[in-house]
């Protein structure tokens, strides 16, 4: 087949790329910029090379809040990938019910995260809050302010609230998809519900399991908004994940420099663990 | 292994049925002998697929009994009532290798490893998967993967029945024949109850020994392929089988005659009663030919297959087409059609007048 070679075609091309380099390579560059050099404002510029980046890993000040990161997506996606599966199975599949619980799953994912945040504050507040105040009744010393077991399950109990929903959702996507046949035959094979769930459900959920376990991922490991509103990173610094450092770092204390290396670092971290996840979970689909 | 048999067998999938067409089967009457092999034909939405689930237990049927060798079944689940049951896409496993897929309804039953493996590979012989066994299913091509949903049925030693449900809807053309043969090679050796649910006549009418014609619900006709053809009993069976279909002209019934369009002709029956709303006569085009007295007609168009001439005719109570031999005159204009005495039946209401 021949091709009709048309350069002018390019031109075509050209929105695109300013739009592209408008809300992403060039907020980009501009951080790399920041990363190699220091300083001083008046647009006054010192290179500085990977002075940045030595520092911002060996500092233990990054190391805790990394750590805290890991720990509060581990959680999380262990806590919300089999909520989701286990609601979207118990969901119904037909009648009014579907739109009534499709509607109701979808309203937390619907509220703006720092009302998501206020929400959850005033939520826990020991002394009036509804939750606060009937745990401390119930005799539980409860006080997220002030203690840090409180502060983290908090924050896991509301991330829990406002994006599980996202995995019901695209389970149940996934489940509807799966044709009455396999079920049937599975009743005629003798299959056990069990076995429905392992040799049928989950392989046939792999896919939007997959993106929903990345979604989660990336969103969990850059949650801001919601900790921030929800603790501002307390007590002392215990719920300060990585990008409520980040914040601190560059705009509490103006370490540009510093925090521009650490964006990096930060946003390669997501990349690299996105990228290994997903050529795991996809290695066996191409062979077939 | 087990004669099925089903009585006054009606389901409806709404709460309430205020008419026939709220059915999606009723009033069925059948037997389906033991080790017969049998089609169950019929177009789209005819409740041939009903019928298949409510034999197999998937559905309960709103009324009616199922019963296998005169014992009721009808409220047994599947695994209970022991039939096997392909579908129309295949069902595979994905996770599994071939082997275990086949092995997948033995391991449920508890059946021991040992007795397993043999049963498996004694399959996989019979439908040529014994190189793949150790294959992930996934990867197979369609017909291999409805081979393994057939073999899942097959392991089981003692099924009931086996029932296809347009197993070959997503096979290549050129597979679906040798599929075919090997599906009927299999009834031969293994001589269990099978029932073949299709909507095309040709895999229907070489599949089984004994065709059921389904429409709107209802069995309109059982019988050997050449019955299907020489005697419809309905004029829905008249066109569904035989192309181009069995040609249904409104007639007269004056006493014992028939009349179309104002000229006697002579029918297979003799037709005693004659109190239906609607009267017609049913001849297949193969058994019309050109004549010099019979129905008027104004020959319309003729189509050359190589094998025979379809003659599109037109006479005063409708388009009649007929087959010619290939080598045959057609007249052009004006010419009168015979019919075949042997061939034509009178319908009362679209059932024939016995």
């Amino acid at each position: 087949m021949n091709k009709t070679v048309n350069q002018k075609a390019w031109f075509f091309v050209i929105p695109v790329f300013v739009l592209v380099a408008f809300n992403a390579i060039i907020p980009l560059m501009t951080v790399v910029n920041y990363a190699f050099q220091e300083t001083f404002g008046n647009n006054v510029f010192m290179w500085e090379g990977t002075r940045w980046f030595k520092q911002i890993m060996l500092s233990e000040r990054f190391h805790a809040s990394l750590g805290r990161q890991f720990l509060f997506t581990f959680i999380i996606l262990f806590i919300q990938i089999p909520l989701g599966i286990a609601i979207a199975l118990t969901m119904p599949k037909e009648g009014l019910g579907v739109p009534v619980c499709l509607v109701l799953m979808s309203m937390p994912l619907l509220i703006p995260w720092n009302v998501v945040g206020a929400m959850w504050n005033i939520f826990a507040l020991p002394d009036i809050g509804f939750l606060g105040h009937s745990l401390n009744a119930l005799g539980f010393d409860y006080n997220f302010t002030q203690q840090i077991g409180d502060a983290w399950f908090t924050t896991i109990l509301m991330d829990v609230w406002h994006w599980t929903s996202l995995v019901v959702l695209l389970s149940y996507a996934g489940l509807r998809s799966i044709q009455p046949a396999y079920y049937q035959a599975a009743e005629i094979d003798g299959a056990s519900r069990w076995a429905v769930f392992t040799k049928i459900e989950l392989p046939k959920m792999k896919k939007v399991l997959t993106i929903a376990i990345l979604l989660r991922f990336m969103d969990s490991f850059m949650i801001y908004t919601e900790p921030f509103v929800l603790t501002g990173g307390g007590p002392g610094n215990a719920t300060a994940f990585l990008s409520i450092d980040l914040v601190k770092m560059a705009l509490g204390q103006f370490d540009l420099g510093p925090a521009a290396a650490m964006s990096l670092i930060y946003f390669f971290i997501v990349l690299l663990v996105c990228w290994v996840f997903y050529t795991l979970m996809m290695r066996n689909e191409e062979k077939s | 292994m087990a004669k099925v048999t089903l009585k006054d067998l009606s389901h409806s999938y709404l709460k309430t049925q205020s008419s026939d067409a709220d059915w999606a089967i009723r009033g069925v009457n059948i037997d389906w002998n033991d080790g017969g092999a049998y089609a169950l034909l019929g177009p789209s939405g005819c409740g041939k697929t009903t019928l298949l689930n409510i034999i197999s237990g998937l559905i309960t049927p709103t009324k009616g009994d199922i019963l296998f060798d005169d014992k009721v079944v009808s409220g047994l689940n599947p695994v209970e009532r022991n039939i096997a049951q392909i579908f129309q896409f295949p069902v595979i496993y994905d996770t599994m290798t071939v082997y275990d897929n086949l092995a997948f309804p033995l391991r449920n039953r508890k059946i021991p490893e040992e007795e397993i493996k043999a049963k498996v590979h004694e399959i996989a012989e019979m439908l040529e998967l014994s190189s793949t066994l150790n294959n992930r299913a996934s990867g197979l091509t369609a017909d291999g993967k409805q081979k393994i949903s057939l073999g899942r049925g097959l392991v089981r030693s003692d099924v009931n029945a086996i029932m296809f449900d347009e197993p070959l809807t997503v096979i290549d053309p050129h597979l679906k024949w040798i599929l075919r043969s090997k599906l009927k090679e299999l009834h031969q050796k293994i001589n269990r109850t099978m029932i073949y649910v299709t909507h095309d006549q040709t895999e229907a009418l070489t599949f089984a020994d004994q065709v059921v014609v389904m429409h709107e619900g209802q069995i309109v006709q059982t019988g050997t392929p050449v019955d299907l053809f020489e005697k419809p009993k309905h004029t829905f069976v008249g066109y569904f089988i035989g192309s181009p279909g069995m040609n249904v002209l409104p007639c007269q019934i004056n006493g014992s005659d028939v009349i179309v369009n104002g000229k006697k002709i002579e029918t297979h029956q003799q037709v005693k009663k004659n109190n239906f709303s609607k009267t017609e006569v049913g001849v297949r085009p193969e058994f019309i030919s050109f004549s010099n007295d019979g129905i008027p007609v104004k020959v319309l168009s003729v189509s050359n297959t190589g094998r025979h001439k379809i003659v599109d005719t037109e006479s005063e109570s409708g388009k009649i087409k007929m087959i010619a031999k290939s080598n045959e005159n057609i007249p052009s204009g004006s010419a009168f059609l015979k019919f075949k005495k042997e061939y034509t039946y009178t319908y009362g209401d679209s059932w024939i007048i016995e």
